[in-house]
């Protein structure tokens, strides 16, 4: 235990003084945000959007974007490199398991994750009036389901790819098409129905985070997709993973 | 007493056995070396002993313990210092060995062991802005900081500069007064020559020798040379005549003399007794190199 402390104490202090990580990871959402909400027609209501206005209806993609960075990228990129340069290796040489550093690691991204969702909800809510999550039990529900799902996914490129630089390749594309489905590049409601349609099923789940945000309950097919995705993803992961 | 005991060890590759029926014991308090050229076996071996490899027959013991079936407990005592292992690029020098002393029960006086591996300076530095011998030195440090029974150094003194390398010799040597039994692993003869109790010399996954320095070479040849610039020419004969001498060459101003035990001492009298002066008078012994070439029929340097 006191080695597991110590781990996820040094793994939170390299992701804060990794620029890359700190910037785009934990602010480059919030930043997002309130860029958007400083063009004065975006904070206005919209009949394209059922009467929402433009930055109600995207705080949840920001969100989208801020378990993306993180789960997608960052979380299988350091955990490849950690392989590729036999940090992994090194740990098996101690009496402490390297599923340790990998637990440290994730620990250190989920908080960082959360921290990033906090700030978007949190800042949004201050600048511009954003209202928090009106079903705030179901936001969660989505929220710890859809964060879960694209931790999974990510720790199986981690586990499949079998450099860090083949890690990048393998989950920018898997982050940008969370983004895409999610609504990041572009707003869901300039995008076909049937590929907003599917975007309710790309963890994290943008439709459930909207839906939870507005006040509804989430629909309960996404949220089991969501599960389903986490435990296969999680599963094969821990199967094909190697230390080294 | 044995504190390792390796048994028949075997180690396959797919069809490739890298390992072939090794066996060797290593005593408590000893410097054991493993010396071979490139994918002789070496790391293999060892890693099969750190309980980082499964192996595929014999037996190995480590204090008694099995390095496959109690890993965990062998790993409180067993300080492992691997090839090509890197650290995150910004962990720093002092957090690595704070980190690394929390992994084990007893921990050794982590200040003292950076200031005897010249990095007291560099507590701060992230391991990426370290140079490649000051990497090296922190891995080492990482290997000791558990305060293990046995340490297993692999390429230890790889990518360190002439005097970092007599400065980690000298402290292996501390480490071992200290009562820790150590395995190294090297391709270099001079290391293994000053620092070894007994080496192995491993080729093609098999133990072709196991004896002392000093065996190994008596192993090969016992002959010496001796080369000088003679002051006066002289025949061939009056050397030829001594039962030390069994040969006597010349290349160019300078003879070549070789022989036996007591080679130097009788050549010098009778070169005194005919007033003759050996100028650039140099004695030649079978290195550890030869004696290396000898016994698997390879140069360690290529």
């Amino acid at each position: 235990m006191r080695s597991l402390g110590k781990l996820i104490q040094i793994e939170a202090r390299l992701f804060l003084r990794d620029p890359m990580t700190f910037i785009v990871g934990l602010l480059l959402p919030t930043v997002v945000l309130i860029g958007l909400g400083a063009v004065p027609a975006l904070r206005e209501r919209s009949e394209d959007i059922g009467g929402q206005r433009f930055i109600d209806y995207f705080a949840p993609s920001t969100i989208v974007m801020a378990v993306g960075v993180i789960g997608l990228t960052n979380l299988p990129v350091v955990l490849a490199t950690y392989r590729e340069q036999g940090v992994l290796r090194r740990m098996r040489a101690t009496p402490v398991a390297p599923a340790q550093l990998l637990l440290a690691q994730l620990v250190v991204n989920i908080v960082a994750s959360l921290a990033s969702a906090l700030l978007v909800i949190a800042s949004g809510r201050i600048v511009y009036g954003v209202p928090l999550p009106q079903h705030p039990l179901g936001f969660l529900i989505a929220f710890l389901l859809g964060i879960t799902a694209v931790f999974a996914l990510g720790m199986l490129v981690a586990a499949v790819a079998p450099t860090a630089r083949a890690a990048t390749g393998l989950s920018t594309i898997l982050f940008m098409a969370a983004m895409f489905f999610g609504g990041v590049y572009l707003p869901r409601f300039m995008l076909p129905d049937a590929v907003a349609n599917i975007g309710a099923f790309v963890p994290p789940g943008v439709q459930s985070l909207l839906d939870a945000w507005t006040g509804t309950a989430p629909a309960a097919i996404p949220l089991v997709a969501m599960a389903a995705t986490a435990i296969a993803a999680g599963a094969v992961a821990a199967r094909v993973f190697k230390w080294e | 007493m044995a504190i390792i005991e390796v048994q028949d060890l075997v180690k396959d590759y797919g069809s490739f056995r890298a390992v072939d029926g090794i066996s060797f014991e290593v005593g408590e308090g000893e410097i054991f070396g493993i010396l071979g050229p490139n994918g002789a076996g070496k790391t293999t071996t060892v890693e099969c002993i750190e309980g980082l490899r499964s192996r595929d027959g014999g037996s190995v013991k480590v204090m008694g313990l099995d390095p496959e079936r109690d890993g965990a407990e062998l790993k409180q005592v067993l300080g492992i210092q691997l090839q090509e292992s890197r650290l995150p690029d910004r962990i720093r020098v002092g957090e690595a060995l704070d980190l690394y002393g929390s992994f084990y029960r007893k921990r050794s006086d982590t200040d003292r062991l950076i200031e005897q591996l010249g990095l007291g300076g560099k507590r701060k530095t992230p391991f990426g802005k370290l140079s490649g011998g000051q990497q090296q030195r922190l891995s080492i440090a990482l290997a000791l900081v558990g305060s293990p029974r046995v340490a297993v150094l692999d390429e230890l003194t790889t990518g360190l500069d002439p005097q970092a390398r007599r400065d980690t010799w000298d402290l292996i040597e501390q480490v071992r007064d200290s009562g820790v039994t150590i395995i190294l692993v090297t391709h270099f003869m001079d290391e293994a020559e000053r620092l070894c109790d007994r080496i192995a010399v491993v080729d093609s996954g098999k133990l072709v020798a196991l004896d002392t320095p000093a065996g190994l070479t008596a192993r090969v040849s016992e002959e010496q040379r001796v080369r000088f610039r003679p002051s006066a020419d002289f025949p061939d004969a009056l050397l030829l005549d001594l039962p030390e001498v069994t040969r006597v060459e010349r290349s160019g101003s300078h003879m070549v003399v070789s022989g036996g035990e007591n080679l130097l001492q009788a050549v010098a009298s009778v070169l005194a007794r005919n007033h003759i002066v050996a100028a650039e008078l140099r004695v030649e012994q079978v290195s550890l190199d030869d004696a290396f070439v000898a016994l698997t029929g390879k140069s360690l340097q290529n």
